[in-house]
Order: structure tokens, then C-alpha cells, then sequence
């Protein structure tokens, strides 16, 4: 199933796709946020923003909008509860 | 002579770059600036075997050499610009164990700058931990590259890295990725343009500032007009050689990199839900600034209380020993008091830089920023102003320093703008003794009305910048792109050394940065107030003298006289000797008080007429409405140098041509209101003065930096009037209900 990072739950993990902007921020691509890589969501902050996920071992938080820009396939194995 | 090199210490934020200095360099380091930049410069000497000697920089963290910061061009020109007498001959990439594949990608474009290169893998030590094993002979022929395992935390490896620095020369230089593949054409063009220069060197030359705003700076290079390019197509062909070296690096790591993934990751996830909990997150949160806050008040007060005390008698012992004179009377009243001014708050800057370097240590800072991140926005911030907003309580020139990081121009400017709100340490001097003046014992909740008010101020300094923030928020047209990345590092316990290191090293630029003005101003301060050109300055002694003998002693040398002579008869009554000898040394030293009233008024009719009565009499009307007299107006206006002059100026007042031993609070407290004949330092000049230190511009420096951060003297500018007005205002509104 396809989707973006902002719309994963806690604990899912995707496979990067694409990004649907052209321009993501360098310093998000060199901590490893590349197509092909796997992102696993680790927690949402309190009020829904920002988004803390771990893609390719490194720990990062984005903010919700940079994440909706990230498309991934979802792992089915990971949706069970 | 030895030999010396130089070698640069680079890799990304939270490797423990910080730690592998310590240990190579101990103690040798000192910590200043890159010139003409307020980028901080960390150097120091570590003894190699072999009689080698090395100088070692430790460069500003940095995730690659696509600089999106200041901090970060530093760390490339260094790398880049052969001429610069730091150019390494090794460079040093520190690489966690846990994210080494990360911290390859600028480990190989080091390689491909074809400086001699060695891989630090710090952290082995939890290699078993995390289920992680390397094939490091086979990573080194891969990378072409020596590699050494260390663990700081351990002690580990250290001396094998060493060695491997000392043998600098038969690393290789063989770079590791051909970057041209990702675009030929242009590549092929670039070499014609520029045949004798290296072709990645004019690449990083040309895309270094295509992503960070609004200071750019100049390179010394041709090349960086050579743009056949737009910004946008340079940024994404920075994105194609991103993939390329990741292709690169996995290709290597799957032979040689193995992680079990079922090792244990549960502290760390178990932490996070903790710390960034809906609820909990924020309570601890609020705990822990608590903590901080009593701990500064309660904890210092100690120390404190001694080295005023000792200042107090080194006072007296100068007058005592050194043959009486002006150079006398400079020391003790012009240096000493104006050093002890700045000496007594050593405990609690320590207390405060201990905390803030512990939270920024354990990783729990970084928690902080994710949680507040969507509360800050609002107010035109991002959770990362909350690190300048918090180490803002220790000093508002670092704190400004800290916004590099916030990637959004706009939220960055507000930071900048707001950040001198916050309660530096500088602050911590006024507030203190005025609060110890002013607000009555007694307790609330468990904490004492002194503390309380110490955390209110804190709190308003806060409410101050948050406001002004939503303010700039509205005001400011300023279009920008929302980027935001933190990484959230795992939770480390801290490194008793660097912390220590922190510490020490901040509290004494601290003293030193601040002793210097102060010990300036003080000098100029004791000249004007221990000189006059006017009659009655020249001839105080015999006005004085005259007004005392026609009029008698003034209201408070009266009760000085009379207060100090029943203390001393009440001790001579339990001591039993006869009563014609108690009458007889009762007389003795009423006439031993007279005098000294006499001197006291002498020297304050002096002090009136001196050319410093005269400037503050100057002042006294714009002041007075605040509650101030002219001497407090004095240290306020020596206050706009930097705050923390304001308790050595009145020092400095206060012990001009006083002979005894006094403490500078006993001092201020016997301060008496020339029209009230009230105590001067009351509830409502105290509350007064306390809220126009909490919002005035007091600082020179921060104005510095800020036109250093900012490009422009507008801002600056806007700061000092804006606030200074603003702090004026309020001060005067709460004098004037209070009093």
C-alpha cells in the first residue's frame, strides 16, 4: 500500500519511494532518508508534529509537512497490531 | 625541535568528537574564535610517539561538506584552502559505531580531497551491546583507509590512535567515489575552465553556500562565479552524489557490517516514550528547570557567602599593610571591590553551565526540542530556539550563536531578536542581591519567597521573549521555506571529563570576558569619584567640620553612633569588669564612632561633589521616577557595558572613602533614601530595579554578535531601543504603585 511518511502509525514501517517535491532539505538525504531506504515511525509529539522516525539507523524528527512529502510502500508484515 | 602537524578532528554532531579531543589533548587545549567570525575554535597539543607533536582543531560538527551553516564552512574552507597555516595533514573523521553508515558519507568525501584520512570508530564499547560486528581489515582495504576502534567513555584505543597519526605518512590518498558520473558534460566543462585545480575541490568550492541563507560567504576562488548552473540544479545534483556515495557505502558495508537487530534497543524506546510523553514529557520537563532553579539560589549560597567575606578582608588587609596613598586607596577601593563584584558569582554560573552542558550531554536537549517544536511555532519559533532560549540562561552571545541551527530564516531571526529576554548569568549578580535586600524569609510551598522570585524573573524573562516573539511573528514579512530535521541521539550518560571541561573552561571566559570591562570601569569609576574640581569638593573636611559642630551629626550618623554604642555596651556588661572601666571605655569609643561618622560624611559630601556626583546628579531626574538615586543611576547607566558591572559599580561607589570592613549587601542595605530617610533599596525601588534589568538591553556584546548574526545594524538597534524603552516604562509603573 502506498502512503507517505506523515500518514504511517506508531511502530509501521515503509520503504522510501519518492519524494513528491523535487527539493527535501540536503541534510535530510545524508542522514539516510534516500529511496529504497526503510523508515520505521518511532512517535509523534504530543500535538501530532513533529514526526520522530528512524530511517537507515539514524534517529531524526521532521516536521509533518516535509513528512507528507516522502512517499513509501508500506511493510504489510509490520501492520499487524 | 619536534616535529609538529596538524590535524583536524571532524564528523558528525554527537560521535563523541568532543571526547576524542579530551583524550588526545587533556588539559593542553584552549577554546577562541576563527577570525573575524564568532564561530568557536577549539585547538590543542597531543604528544605523539616517535617525538611527534600534533596540533589538533577540533572542527564544528558537521553530517557532510554540503555546508548548510556557518559552523559548518568553517569546517570546509579549513579542508579546502591549503594556504591556511591549520590545514591538515590527517584528518580525523569520527564515526559512531551505531550510524557508521552515515558517517561514511563524509568520510568519503575526505577521501576524495585527497587529504590522508583516518576512521575513529568511537563507542566499541557497545558494539556487543548492540549486536554489531565489523570486518575491519576488510573495511580498511575497501576504504583504502586505516581505521582505529576507540571507546572515550572506556579509555580504549586511544594510544593505537596514536600511533596510526604518527605514521601519518603512509596513509593513502587515493580518493574513494568518482563524483563526476553525475553529470559528465558539466564536469568535462569545469575541468577545461579550471585545468590545474582538482576537480571535487572547485565542486565544493561552487556549491558551497547554494544552501544556506541569509550570510554567505565570500570564497577566494574564481570558481565560485563559475555558474553555468542554477541554484536549484546544483542542489539536486548535490542530491545525486548523496545517492551516489550511499550506493558506494552499502556496497561496502554489506560484506562488512553486521548488526543482529534483535539486540537490545528497548532503553532507549522505552526513554523516548517517557520523555516525550503527552504529560509526563512536560512535567519532567518543568521538574528538571525547577531543580535548576533551586539549585542555583539554594546550593551557591555558601561559597558565596565566603568569598564575599574574604573580598571584605582582603579589603582591609590591603588598607592595613600597604603604606597609605592613592595607590592604596586604588587597589582596595577601585580593583579589589570591583573584582569581588564579579568573583562572587562564580559558583552559580558554574552551577548554571554544569546543568545546561549535562542536558546537551545525556542527549535529553534534542527531546526537548521535538516535544516543544509545535508549541514553539506559533509564536514564529521552532523547538530548536528552545536550546538558545534555554542556554540563554547562562549567556545570550552562545545562545545567539545556537540559532545557526534553526534552518528557517524567519524563525531564526525571531530567536535572535527575543534570545536577550531570557535570564543570562549576568542578570543572576542584580537579581540576587536585591532579591536578598528586599523580599522578606519565609516560605511557600516548600520553597522560600527568595527562590520563588528568582523563578518568577526567570519566568518573565520567558513570558517577555514568547510575547515578543508572537509580535515579530505578525509584524515581520519575511517568506521562508519551513525545513526542519533534528536527529534525536541515543541517550548517552555523560562524560564526567567534558563536562568538567565545560564547565571550566565557560566559567573562566566567563570571569575573564566580563573581569575585563569591569575592572575598567571600576578603575574610572573610583578616578571620578575620588576626584572634583569644584570648592566644596577641595574643601569637604572644613564644611563638614563645620556643619557638625553648628548643627550636630546627621540623622543617620546618629543612629550609626548610637546603635554601635549600645551593642558595645551590652557586651561589656557581661563582662564583668568594674563600672568606672566600662564608663571609660564607652567614652573611648564614642569618640572613636564620632569620628569615623565624620570621615563617613566627609567622604559622602565628597562623593556628592566629586566629578561622578556631578554626572549622576546629571541623570538623577530621568532615574528618580524609577525610585533610584543618583548612585544606583550610575550603576545602571555603567550596566548598558555589560549587567554584571552594576553590583561592582555600586561596590565601587559605596567603598570610596569608607574605612571599614563591610560586605557590598551590608553596604546596600544601610543605603538610606536622601528624601524619604527610608532604607534606599525597598520593595518597590527593588522590584523596580529588578524589572528594568529583566527587560533592558543591557549587553554590548550581544549587540555585537547580533549584527555579527543578523549582517546589520538594524536589528541590533531595534533591540536596544525597543527594550531599554520598554524595560524603563515598566520599571516606572511598578514604582510608582508600589511605593
Amino acid at each position: 500500500m502506498e502512503t507517505t511518511v506523515a500518514r504511517l502509525k506508531r511502530g509501521q514501517k515503509g520503504i522510501i519511494k519518492e519524494f513528491t517535491e523535487d527539493l527535501l532539505p540536503i541534510k535530510l538525504l545524508e542522514l539516510g532518508c534516500l529511496p529504497g531506504n526503510e523508515v520505521e515511525l518511532v512517535q509523534v509529539a504530543p500535538l501530532k508534529d513533529p514526526i520522530y522516525i528512524n530511517v537507515n539507523g539514524s534517529h531524526i524528527a521532521i516536521r509533518r509537512i516535509i513528512a507528507e512529502q516522502i512517499a513509501l510502500e508500506i511493510i504489510e508484515e509490520d501492520r499487524q497490531p | 625541535m619536534s616535529k609538529q602537524i596538524n590535524v583536524a578532528l571532524i564528523g558528525n554532531p554527537n560521535t563523541g568528537k568532543t571526547s576524542v579531543f579530551n583524550q588526545l589533548t587533556g588539559l593542553n587545549q584552549k577554546v577562541g574564535n576563527y577570525p573575524g567570525i564568532t564561530v568557536e575554535k577549539k585547538e590543542g597539543i597531543c604528544k605523539l610517539p616517535r617525538g611527534v607533536r600534533a596540533h589538533i582543531i577540533d572542527l564544528p560538527g558537521t553530517y557532510s561538506l554540503n555546508t548548510t551553516s556557518l559552523d559548518e564552512s568553517v569546517a570546509v574552507e579549513l579542508l579546502l584552502n591549503k594556504n591556511d597555516k591549520d590545514h591538515p595533514d590527517v584528518a580525523l573523521v569520527i564515526s559512531d559505531v551505531e550510524n557508521l553508515k552515515r558517517n561514511l558519507l563524509l568520510f568519503t568525501q575526505i577521501k576524495d580531497l585527497k587529504i590522508p584520512a583516518i576512521l575513529v570508530i568511537n563507542m566499541a564499547d557497545r558494539m556487543a551491546r548492540k549486536g554489531i560486528s565489523i570486518d575491519i581489515p576488510l573495511l580498511e582495504e575497501k576504504l583504502n583507509a586505516r581505521i582505529a576502534l576507540v571507546s572515550t567513555r572506556k579509555g580504549l584505543g586511544i594510544e593505537q590512535l596514536k600511533e596510526l597519526i604518527a605514521d601519518y605518512k603512509s596513509l593513502s590518498k587515493t580518493p574513494n567515489v568518482d563524483t563526476t558520473v553525475i553529470d559528465p558534460e558539466y564536469f568535462d566543462k569545469l575541468k577545461k575552465t579550471f585545468p590545474k585545480e582538482d576537480i571535487y575541490k572547485l565542486w565544493l568550492v561552487i556549491t558551497q553556500d547554494v544552501n544556506f541563507m541569509p550570510i554567505e560567504k565570500k570564497l577566494i576562488k574564481d570558481a565560485s562565479s563559475f555558474s553555468t548552473k542554477t541554484k536549484s540544479e546544483l542542489k539536486r545534483l548535490q542530491q545525486k552524489e548523496t545517492i551516489l556515495r550511499y550506493q558506494f557505502i552499502n556496497g561496502i558495508l554489506k560484506e562488512t557490517y553486521k548488526v543482529d537487530r534483535n539486540a537490545a534497543k528497548g532503553f532507549r524506546a522505552t526513554l523516548d516514550k517517557i520523555l516525550t510523553h503527552k504529560v509526563f514529557g512536560y512535567l519532567i520537563f518543568f521538574i528538571i528547570l525547577l531543580t535548576i532553579f533551586q539549585a542555583i539560589y539554594g546550593w551557591s549560597e555558601y561559597p558565596m557567602d565566603m568569598i564575599d567575606g574574604f573580598f571584605a578582608s582582603a579589603t582591609e588587609w590591603v588598607k592595613d599593610t600597604l603604606p597609605p596613598g592613592v595607590f592604596t586607596n586604588l587597589i582596595a577601593e577601585g580593583v579589589l571591590a570591583g573584582i569581588g563584584g564579579i568573583v562572587i558569582f562564580i559558583p552559580q554560573i558554574a552551577f548554571l553551565f554544569l546543568f545546561i552542558s549535562l542536558l546537551e550531554e545525556t542527549g535529553y536537549m534534542s527531546r526537548v526540542v521535538f516535544l516543544m517544536d509545535r508549541i514553539m511555532r506559533p509564536f514564529g519559533l521552532s523547538g530548536k530556539s528552545v536550546v538558545p532560549l534555554i542556554s540563554g540562561t547562562a549567556c545570550a552571545i552562545p545562545a545567539v550563536m545556537a540559532t545557526r541551527t534553526i534552518e528557517n530564516w524567519k524563525e531564526r531571526l525571531i530567536t535572535i531578536l527575543v534570545t536577550p529576554f531570557t535570564t543570562c548569568s549576568a542578570r543572576l549578580p542584580v537579581y540576587l542581591i536585591i532579591i536578598a535586600l528586599v523580599i522578606p524569609e519565609g516560605n511557600f510551598l516548600g520553597l522560600s519567597f527568595k527562590a520563588l522570585t528568582l523563578m518568577l524573573l526567570y519566568i518573565l524573562g520567558f513570558v517577555a521573549a514568547i510575547v515578543s516573539a508572537m509580535a515579530l511573528n505578525k509584524i515581520l514579512k519575511i517568506k521562508s521555506r519551513s525545513f526542519f530535521v533534528i536527529e534525536l541521539p541515543n541517550y548517552k550518560l555523560p562524560l564526567l571529563k567534558n563536562v568538567g571541561y565545560t564547565v571550566l573552561e565557560k566559567t573562566k571566559s566567563f570571569v575573564f570576558g566580563a573581569g575585563k570591562i569591569i575592572l575598567a570601569i571600576s578603575i574610572i569609576l573610583w578616578f571620578l569619584g575620588s576626584n572634583g574640581f569644584s570648592d566644596d569638593f577641595n574643601n569637604a573636611e572644613s564644611i563638614i567640620e563645620k556643619r557638625v559642630s553648628q548643627e550636630g551629626y546627621s540623622t543617620y550618623s546618629e543612629t550609626y553612633i548610637k546603635n554601635n554604642l549600645e551593642q558595645y555596651r551590652a557586651s561589656l556588661v557581661d563582662s564583668g569588669m568594674y563600672p568606672n572601666v566600662i564608663q571609660d571605655s564607652i567614652q573611648t569609643m564614642e569618640s572613636t564612632l564620632e569620628g569615623r561618622a565624620l570621615n563617613q560624611e566627609i567622604a559622602s559630601y565628597k562623593l556628592e561633589h566629586s566629578y561622578m556626583g556631578y554626572m549622576g546628579k546629571a541623570i538623577e531626574p530621568v532615574v528618580e521616577p524609577l525610585g533610584y538615586d543618583w548612585k544606583i543611576g550610575i550603576a545602571v547607566l555603567t550596566s548598558f557595558a555589560a549587567r554584571e558591572v552594576f553590583v561592582g559599580t555600586l561596590a565601587t561607589i559605596y567603598s570610596v572613602g569608607n574605612d571599614e570592613e563591610e560586605t557590598i549587601k551590608n553596604r546596600m542595605a544601610a543605603e538610606v533614601n536622601p528624601v524619604t530617610k527610608e532604607p534606599l533599596f525597598n520593595l518597590a525601588s527593588g522590584i523596580s530595579l529588578l524589572l528594568f534589568y529583566a527587560f533592558a538591553m543591557q549587553c554590548m556584546s550581544t549587540l555585537a554578535i547580533v549584527k555579527r548574526e543578523t549582517n546589520s545594524w538594524k536589528w541590533p538597534t531595534f533591540q536596544l531601543v525597543f527594550m531599554s524603552l520598554f524595560a524603563y516604562i515598566i520599571a516606572l509603573i511598578a514604582y510608582q504603585i508600589l511605593k
